[in-house]
């Protein structure tokens, strides 16, 4: 909903008017820069060059899938465990960790699905250098080499992708600080050492190669048995930092690590969200890396690595060759830095993409995922941190909302207001000001005094609502939650180990520790009917602020030197608002006895978030500039496994012009999450404030939307199924052609949509890329066909939404468009077979009772494949072990791309045949079948002939 | 499907026990049923085709206009027409047939979705006849009351307009008394000017003379000041230790400007003095202050640094009362807080010097002229004044006749009222063709939401609405305004506020100045469908 310096400035506004001149973008000086940020900046001090660590082959242990082998490193004798593990699916995981941690460091939790299986490693050779292991999958290896330490995936002779080939593995070890502990002990050595020490510093930005640094290497051979951990130097920021008035006590000192990843022969590499930038990730070099630290950022800027509300550290490379993944499994602030060049490889002049991964605190937990394919990158990913939770259907529907819906008063207005316009829609939903003083579980007793009624009276339209339950807690010793908090001593403590406490929404705020499972058990039982009083089953809820925001905090978030139980906030800090989600989804499951499917909109997230519900961009703004980013940040979403995104439909700050509102209703209609939702300070906005003609225009999108609802519902159950995203960028379906793989103005929906949306003010025209070599792709308003792998312009006006289905495909919709989804449910299909070159086209028909969890527990749902062949359409069960039935029939099939037939007969399961009418427009070559009427649960086939 | 040709149930018909029922398809008007003949082709009601009639309503939409299917919801722009026997009949839009919620009172929208409903038409008929009834009830009232408005409203503005000629003719005669007062008055004051002026000139060539002796006394005294000597000569040298005498501002006196300031010469005595007394009197300072007049140490620094103890400073400030936060509305009370007032000023004026030789009181005589003359200026200010009121008067009565107070004044008597309401959290105050405003009910000052600004009803209804806009300004916002909203009520009071966007507030405002002209009776109880 909201970021708070907005909300601040509206309190404040007379107090503070200087500071709050108003501005038209965030506020950069309340976000640290890498430099401002002392981990970063140390890290980022250390330039490529011959890396310091070193193989210790003799310490190598080969199990039958894991292998450990010891690393030293040379300049200061501290010793690293490495340990390999070769993955089913192939994939390689790579973990470092200090061999003798002084603490233990923090490993993330509850982020994999189950502990990966593994398959068995195969030592291939060995000498004195390193050693080669087979990775299984064909001509595959890993290359340990041992000075300087380093590993090269190879695909035959070659290199996929290399670690630590820039010498940019840095992993500080935790350590006592000096003024506590006696110094002499190393005092001895050290004097030894001062000597390298300084070569090396000084060498560290020079050519690493050459005699010096055998002659050092020498050295440090004949030293090597001493074994002492020499002390590094102490740089500023290691032990206590500040930024602005904040300071971090950093009690721990310095923990953080990094390490470079070198991908050959690549050219794009995408990921890593969330920013607001484009899709394919640009070079670092001389700016500022991409960051993840997931925080609250005041009306965030365009085209920027800043970092936003959410974080996965997730980075795909593509080359029209093969695709790879990177997983850096870490929670702790991180910063990745992109850089590309060109090396001469095999005679030509290859590209090269190098990405660092610098990180405060944690471990080194990096998973290889080795493709080849895009899917199969990202069904490898999917097997880590699991799948797209299948949302109830409802949930795709048109979500509408407001900071605020001033009373019940108004919420029935709104919803009035939906009939007598004839827009469908599925949720209202109530912003913060519902709350009795921003106590989330409760009413306002004035606006919202009878909550159940409200309830009712929208499940009497089959529609639902949504309210915001936010984790800060209101500190006030007569509110329910917070005092049982309290006396479970489930908040979050400060680094004097008393109850941490922020300002947020309520004023003061305790911030209950989500990552410990009793509390997030607690959290959950919180949802009950009996617990959070006035609440039905047509409550959902929308966790907002869940970074953490905390207004008066470093950035606008938490103090990292908070404490959850022995665990510092630095470790766990991008994983806060993954719990928060994780508990709120579990709660709404428990509430119903675990059988309906929750729903939970979530602001921050982190990898894995995608198994707990939706996610949305955040507070973006009334500006075309915002309308053409919500199709990057959702295709990046996409692409690390979170399906379920959308932007605030009209932009939450500032006010549309209608125009940009109705293209931005076009556009929302066909990305996954559609809700629109506006600022507390702008004029209303709903649907048909703008005159009769936008009125219609908003009407006729949604309505697309809605008659496109069981495509959707098809490709979320394939999402949950295999990870494989709803919103796809064109070179996940078209990964050969380099045409494809930077555009972010369209994409796909599945692989047979293909939508342009309009995104510049005053268009008259788009330039659509439709991608493939003998492809074609169907207008699905004109029914016009056009050739594939060429670039179409598109006149448009206002009311044209370019969306193509390609041929090859068989689409379903509902068009009988009703004032909800749940109205819709026994409604008939209308199938859309465009066929392709060959004359053929497939595609498949989901169906189960649209919210509860039978269709996984009981298998209650209906899969059906549709193929379209030599002239024969049928319809035949891909799921038999699954039971269900349906109301829903098959009302009328639409072929495009076809000759007119002479006849058209139905031929049922009993072996029945019926002939069927049929119209037919030679222009279009759109023929159109009247009513085969069977059930859509049935086994069928018509033949044209 | 099954549902090929439903005809309405006859026993709905038989137990509502009225409204003769006619066969006809499921959703379609008695109006239309001419072109739904059974058996026979059925033609597109926009002509496009013509289809065998048992496709009407067989649940599949063949006509672009989706008149084949009045009684399904097979088509996306088709319309179900619900009897409605006891109340009012209505069309929905087909996608409201059988889709599990019940639009119809008379439940025939849902005929085959399982949903329950139950037939509300009479209970709904009597609801509706009853309020219109009250309605009916009130708009008489109202209207009479309106017609007293109006009558009020004439008398009013009658007695306005007169009064108005009235003070006009008034005017013009206090204008004739007030030109004659001031010729009585420029008759008074000249005299008086003139001796007046005679006692000032002579009281300022006393003052010279004694002037000149004070001169003349202080030369003198900084003759044997300066004849350190006592030689009864001033020298150039003894000149020279006045360096504050320094005619060209260089820090130093020398011989030679010395000799220029004494005239030319080395020295002098007393009688010639004069000439050098002019060129130093006004830059001399005399020995004995010399010492004395060093310059005041600057001002102390008085801001003291901010104590900066807040955990937070930077962003912190939110100031506690306001957690319960909504409004905005009281920026201005918090700029008062802000109080940016320029700290009292620790300068005090120099007292001026008690002037030792005040001028003498004025002789009996100026005195008695100055007397008269006062009296007439009296007599003037007065009768300024007088007409300065009346000018006030005639405007106030201007302004209030120039206000569109409806087509026939009925708004009149709302002018210089106030409405409130109170709501749980505010008072809400309108004053029509004044200003509309809130206050908070615990505290706080009072927000303006707007100045009278117009009429502001669609056009059919002008007098419906009224706008009031250019209140407190909302931060990052458009300055508040509120839309008032009139309706029919025996009563003037404010019926409700709401703020349906930000600032932007919504009242509803119940008078019998906007009450019509009831129908006559046999219009309200036609039967119709009812």
């Amino acid at each position: 909903m909201a970021a708070p310096t907005d909300r601040m400035g509206l309190l404040l506004v007379a107090l503070l008017p200087v500071l709050f001149s108003i501005a038209d973008a965030v506020d950069r000086s309340n976000f640290k820069t890498c430099d401002q940020s002392a981990f970063c900046k140390r890290q980022r001090d250390v330039k490529p060059g011959q890396s310091p660590y070193r193989a210790l082959l003799e310490t190598m242990e080969l199990s039958e899938a894991r292998l450990t082998l010891q690393l030293i490193n040379d300049n200061n004798k501290v010793r690293l465990l490495l340990e390999l593990y070769r993955l089913q699916g192939n994939m390689t995981r790579v973990r470092i960790n200090e061999l003798k941690p002084l603490r233990p460091r923090y490993e993330v939790p509850d982020v994999l699905i189950q502990e990966p299986p593994t398959e068995s490693l195969l030592l291939l050779e060995r000498d004195e250098h390193g050693m080669v292991l087979s990775l299984g999958v064909d001509d595959q290896r890993l290359i340990i080499n041992a000075r300087p330490f380093r590993l090269d995936i190879m695909d035959g002779p070659k290199v996929l992708l290399s670690l630590n080939s820039r010498g940019l593995l840095v992993f500080e070890h935790l350590r006592l600080r000096k003024d506590t502990i006696s110094h002499k002990i190393s005092s001895t050595v050290g004097s030894m050492w001062d000597k390298i020490k300084s070569v090396f510093s000084s060498k560290t930005e020079a050519d690493a190669e050459g005699v010096e640094n055998d002659v050092e290497q020498n050295e440090a051979e004949k030293v090597e048995e001493v074994e002492e951990v020499t002390e590094e130097e102490e740089q500023p920021g290691m032990w206590e930092e500040t930024f602005k008035s904040h300071s971090d006590a950093k009690p721990s000192g310095p923990s953080s690590i990094s390490l470079d990843f070198s991908f050959p022969g690549v050219d794009h590499v995408y990921g890593i969200p969330e920013h607001a930038d484009s899709l394919k990730l640009r070079t670092t070099d001389g700016g500022e890396p991409y960051r993840l630290y997931n925080l609250d950022v005041f009306q965030y800027e365009l085209y920027n690595p800043m970092a936003l509300y959410g974080a996965v550290p997730v980075l795909l490379s593509h080359t029209a060759e093969r695709t790879m993944g990177l997983f850096w499994l870490n929670a702790a602030e991180t910063w990745v830095d992109i850089s590309s060049s060109r090396a001469v490889q095999g005679g030509g002049d290859a590209p090269q993409t190098d990405v660092r991964w610098i990180s405060e605190s944690g471990i080194i937990d990096v998973f290889i995922m080795l493709g080849p394919r895009p899917t199969d990158v990202i069904s490898q990913y999917a097997s880590l941190t699991g799948t797209q939770s299948f949302p109830p259907l409802s949930a795709l529907a048109y979500h509408q909302c407001r900071w605020n819906y001033n009373d019940q008063e108004d919420v029935q207005a709104v919803d009035n207001g939906f009939d007598e316009y004839d827009i469908p829609y599925d949720f209202i939903w109530l912003d913060i000001e519902h709350t009795d003083g921003k106590r989330y579980f409760t009413w306002d007793p004035n606006k919202f005094s009878q909550p159940r009624e409200m309830l009712q009276n929208l499940k009497d339209k089959k529609r639902k609502m949504v309210t915001i339950v936010d984790p800060h807690i209101k500190v006030d010793s007569s509110y329910k939650i917070h005092k049982e908090i309290r006396s479970k001593d489930f908040y979050i403590k400060n680094k004097d180990g008393g109850d941490y406490e922020g300002w947020c929404w309520p004023g003061n705020a305790g911030y209950p520790d989500f990552t410990n499972p009793e509390m997030r058990a607690w959290w959950a039982t919180m949802f009950a009917y009996d617990q959070y009083e006035g609440t039905m089953d047509n409550l959902y809820t929308w966790n907002d602020m869940n970074e953490p925001s905390v207004f008066n905090g470093p950035e606008v978030t938490m103090h990292k030197d908070a404490l959850h139980g022995g665990w510092e906030h630095r470790d766990v800090h991008n994983l806060y608002g993954f719990y928060v989600q994780m508990a709120t989804a579990q709660g709404l499951i428990q509430r119903s006895g675990g059988v309906e499917r929750p729903f939970v909109l979530t602001r921050a997230f982190f990898a894995g978030s995608q198994r707990y519900g939706a996610v949305w961009t955040g507070d973006n703004a009334a500006e075309w500039g915002h309308l053409k980013m919500s199709i990057p940040m959702c295709l990046s979403l996409g692409l690390v496994g979170i399906s379920f995104c959308g932007a605030d439909v009209g932009g939450f700050f500032k006010t549309p012009s209608p125009e940009l509102l109705v293209r931005w209703y076009q556009a929302g209609a066909y990305q996954p999450f559609f809700r629109a939702h506006a600022h507390l300070d702008t004029p209303r906005r709903e649907p048909w404030l703008f005159g009769p003609e936008n009125t219609a225009l908003i009407r006729e999108a949604v309505r697309q939307r809605y008659t496109l609802l069981p495509y959707w519902y098809q490709l979320f159950y394939n999402a949950h199924r295999t990870g494989q995203p709803v919103m796809r960028p064109l070179w996940l379906e078209y990964p050969g052609d380099p045409a494809t793989f930077a555009i972010e103005d369209e994409f796909l929906l599945g692989k047979d949509l293909l939508v342009h949306p309009v995104t510049d003010e005053g268009s008259h025209g788009v330039t659509a890329f439709l991608p493939g070599e003998g492809e074609v792709w169907y207008d699905v308003h004109t029914y016009k066909k056009h050739q594939g792998n060429l670039n179409l312009y598109i006149p448009v006006t206002m009311n044209s939404i370019p969306v193509f289905q390609r041929g090859g495909s068989i689409i379903t919709r509902k068009e009988r468009v009703r004032r909800s989804s749940s109205c819709m449910e026994d409604d008939p299909y209308t199938l859309y077979v465009a066929v392709n070159a060959q004359g053929t086209a497939e595609g498949e028909l989901y169906i189960d009772d649209g919210h509860t969890f039978n269709y996984e527990k009981q298998n209650q749902f209906i899969h059906r494949r549709l193929t379209f062949t030599e002239g024969s359409l049928s319809s035949s069960n891909l799921s038999p072990d699954s039971q269900f039935s349906t109301a829903s029939w098959v009302e009328k099939v639409i072929f495009i791309g076809v000759p007119k037939p002479s006849a058209a007969t139905l031929r049922t399961a009993d072996g029945a045949e019926s002939p069927l009418e049929f119209e037919f427009d030679p222009a279009s070559e759109l023929l159109a079948l009247r009513k085969p009427g069977v059930n859509a649960g049935a086994d069928w086939t018509i033949h044209l002939r | 499907m099954s549902c090929a040709y439903l005809l309405l149930a006859l026993s709905l018909s038989v137990c509502l026990g009225y409204a003769v029922e006619v066969q006809r398809p499921r959703g379609v008007p008695l109006s239309k049923r001419q072109f739904y003949e059974e058996n026979k082709p059925f033609t597109c009601l926009d002509g496009s085709r013509t289809i065998p009639f048992d496709r009407v309503n067989d649940d599949y939409c063949d006509c672009k206009d989706g008149s084949d299917e009045p009684g399904t919801a097979a088509c996306p722009n088709g319309s179900f027409h619900c009897t409605n026997a006891g109340y009012k009949p209505s069309f929905i839009p087909s996608s409201r047939i059988n889709d599990g919620i019940c639009d119809c009172c008379d439940t025939t929208d849902e005929y085959n979705s399982g949903a329950t409903c139950q037939n509300t038409c009479r209970e709904m008929g009597r609801q509706e006849r009853e309020l219109l009834q009250k309605q009916a009830e009130i708009a008489k009232e109202g209207f009479l009351l309106k017609q007293q408005l109006i009558n009020e409203a004439k008398r009013q503005q009658e007695e306005k307009q007169g009064k108005l000629s009235e003070m006009q003719t008034n005017r013009k005669t206090m204008e004739d008394k007030l030109e004659a007062l001031r010729t009585v008055k420029e008759v008074a004051e000249q005299p008086e000017k003139e001796a007046k002026e005679r006692h000032l000139k002579a009281w300022e060539d006393q003052k010279a003379i004694i002037h000149a002796e004070k001169d003349k006394a202080k030369m003198a005294e900084v003759f044997l000041e300066l004849d350190d000597d006592e030689d009864g000569y001033v020298s150039v040298a003894e000149l020279q230790s006045h360096s504050e005498l320094d005619p060209d501002s260089d820090g130093a006196l020398t011989e030679v400007e010395a000799q220029g300031l004494l005239g030319g010469v080395d020295k002098v005595d007393a009688s010639s003095f004069e000439t050098a007394w002019v060129s130093i009197k006004e830059k001399y300072i005399s020995e004995s202050q010399a010492d004395s007049a060093a310059v005041d140490p600057p001002a102390e620094e008085t801001r003291q640094p901010v104590p900066d103890n807040e955990p937070y400073p930077e962003d912190d400030p939110v100031d506690e009362e306001d957690e319960n936060e909504d409004d905005d509305e009281d920026e201005e009370d918090y700029r008062d807080e802000d109080g940016d007032k320029p700290p009292p000023s620790v300068h005090t004026p120099e007292k001026s010097e008690p002037d030792e030789d005040a001028m003498p009181p004025y002789d009996a005589h100026t005195k008695a002229l100055i007397d008269a003359a006062q009296k007439t200026r009296d007599d003037f200010d007065e009768a300024e004044r007088a007409l300065r009121e009346v000018d006030d008067q005639i405007k106030s009565i201007e302004k209030e006749l120039s206000f569109d107070f409806g087509p026939s004044g009925e708004f009149t008597h709302l002018y210089s009222q106030c409405y409130e309401l109170s709501t749980s959290e505010y008072v809400y105050k309108l004053c029509p063709f004044n200003r509309v405003s809130q206050k908070p009910k615990y505290g706080g000052s009072e927000t303006n939401l707007g100045s009278w600004g117009s009429w502001a009803g669609p056009e059919d209804s002008l007098y419906s609405a009224m706008k009031y806009d250019h209140g407190t300004g909302c931060w990052q916002g458009p300055n508040r305004s509120t839309t008032v909203k009139l309706t029919c009520g025996k009563e003037t009071v404010v019926m409700s506020t709401s703020e349906p966007s930000r600032c932007e507030y919504l009242m509803e405002f119940t008078t019998p100045a906007v009450c019509q002209e009831p129908l006559p009776d046999h219009v309200l109880h036609d039967p119709g469908e009812l």
